[in-house]
């Protein structure tokens, strides 16, 4: 099953002084196994743009479409057998206690 | 002819196995339990009149499995020849139910219900009707909402299980070890709704039922056995829990000649087997006392505030904490006891909470001091939810107004 990955900052990160997992370890673990497609980090919300079509206009602003504090940092796409895999994979991943991670299933218009 | 009851009761025990094989092997809840439903109402509708058949279970995963090939044939959807040889395939298994695959079917489906990517109620209300088939009308009854919500609340559950991928497994090593309390806090859960305060017809039975199978089931993993002895010991006690009137007894003053010893010896029998470390096994050892008890003074109370020690050392919530520092007022002097609770208050934890303040009324009042102890008990009535609660509170505080009223 297909699974987007949000990767995404919060107010309230884990205080463990644990040491953090290696990011590069986890791509290139990820990625030998299969399990993951594609992904990237993105450049900061503040250079985001939010793009719109009303009645035939084209509305452009600056910034996210939401104002909030909790925002996608980065995404992964996953390629699992099933949400107990994707979760593994979420979990091992050093944003999972610098932040959240949201695990969205592909929508399958076959069904 | 066969007693009716006898005949529900040998349909609803083979049930659950039903659904999880159908599940297993058609990937189709729905398809599964209208199926199951069906053969089912087919076996309540005949086994009164021509007897329960040898093999209940064999019959009536029989009926649903033809009842599901039906559906398939009838239906247009490209994958029903593969879901037909699926089904086909169980012919073989049919005539014997009892094999490890299918006990093992209705294990993952205990572990898909209870997923901790579902809402906690989800996972109750989909364990109650997919594994126990309770009627959704009577879960939405327990639930206090209308049976089309809690029809959405199903339906929408069964969706992400099925879009999301949540797996129909029960998972090994570490992640088993990470799941299992999940599992076995959604059927604690199970039991407290069926054994709420205002008494909605009881789940009890139905959660017992679900942790015998799982100590049937698991029987490498001791909580569940911890569990089940916890829920024996606490059911023990449902015909004095509440008068005649219907209003709630507290321990103290239950008529404990009427426990049901057959539930209390099994349970501790159960616990002289374990010797773990477990939250679950502290609990039932905690109950244990309180069973074998002759009465309230004569309960070993520093057996129970030891192991309220340990369970705390467990699990540190406020609320254990509250029973720990009760526990001492009892093992102990009520000053103990109060100085103790005070301790988890000063936290900020409790606050308002109304068993945090009966428990103060109850230390007080045994402290000597009274009129504290009735202005407490009115508090907590003031703050509890449930009816019945809030008249045994406010029974407590006019006994203790009425005895202070006394001239010495």
């Amino acid at each position: 099953m297909k699974y987007m990955m949000f990767v995404c900052s919060d107010t309230e990160p884990d205080t463990d002084r644990a040491p953090a997992p290696d990011i590069e370890k986890w791509v290139a673990d990820n990625d030998a196994a299969g399990r993951r497609l594609r992904g990237a980090a993105l450049a900061p919300d503040s250079t985001a743009t939010t793009v719109r079509v009303r009645n035939g206009k084209v509305l452009i602003t600056d910034g996210p479409f939401t104002e909030t504090k909790e925002i996608i940092v980065g995404f992964d796409l996953l390629d699992c057998v099933d949400l107990d895999e994707a979760i593994e994979v979420a979990r091992t991943h050093p944003m999972a206690r610098a932040g959240r991670i949201e695990i969205r299933p592909f929508a399958d218009f076959e069904q | 002819m066969t007693d009716p009851t006898e005949a529900a009761a040998a349909a609803a025990a083979a049930y659950p196995r039903i659904v999880a094989t159908l599940i297993r092997v058609t990937g189709d809840w729905s398809l599964a339990e209208d199926c199951a439903q069906d053969a089912l109402a087919t076996a309540l509708a005949r086994w009164p009149e021509q007897g329960v058949p040898v093999n209940p279970g064999g019959w009536l995963l029989t009926v649903a499995r033809n009842r599901a090939l039906d559906v398939l044939r009838r239906s247009a959807v490209e994958r029903r020849k593969l879901r037909e040889l699926a089904i086909l395939a169980l012919t073989a298994a049919t005539d014997s139910p009892q094999t490890e695959e299918v006990a093992d079917d209705r294990l993952r489906l205990v572990f898909t219900c209870c997923h901790p990517a579902l809402a906690m109620e989800a996972r109750v209300a989909l364990t109650l009707h997919t594994i126990c088939a309770v009627p959704t009308a009577d879960i939405a009854r327990a639930f206090l909402v209308s049976e089309s919500t809690m029809t959405r609340r199903l339906t929408r559950a069964k969706t992400k299980i099925a879009t999301a991928g949540v797996p129909y497994r029960v998972p090994t090593g570490p992640a088993l070890t990470e799941r299992l309390p999940g599992v076995l806090a959604v059927l604690y859960l199970l039991f407290t709704q069926g054994y709420n305060a205002d008494g909605e017809p009881s789940f009890a039975e139905e959660s017992i039922r679900l942790a015998r199978l799982l100590t049937m089931l698991m029987p490498e993993q001791p909580e569940p056995a911890a569990l089940l002895a916890l829920l024996l010991l606490q059911h023990s006690r449902r015909h004095t829990r509440r008068d005649v009137e219907g209003e709630l007894v507290p321990l103290d003053r239950q008529d404990r000649s009427r426990w049901d010893r057959a539930a209390i010896d099994e349970a501790l029998l159960i616990i002289s087997g374990l010797d773990h470390d477990g939250p679950y096994l502290w609990q039932a050892r905690i109950a244990a006392c309180h069973a074998t008890a002759a009465s309230t003074t004569g309960t070993d109370w520093s057996r129970i505030a030891y192991c309220y020690d340990e369970l705390f050392a467990l699990m540190p919530s406020p609320v254990i904490a509250l029973n720990r520092a009760v526990a001492y007022g009892y093992a102990d002097q009520p000053a103990t006891g109060l100085a103790l609770l005070a301790h988890v208050r000063a936290t900020g934890a409790l606050k308002d909470y109304p068993l945090a303040i009966a428990a103060e009324a109850d230390l007080s009042a045994r402290a000597g001091d009274r009129s504290r102890a009735a202005t407490l008990f009115r508090e907590a009535a003031a703050r509890t939810h449930s009816a019945a609660e809030r008249r045994a509170l406010l029974d407590r505080a006019n006994e203790i107004q009425e005895e202070s009223d006394v001239p010495q």
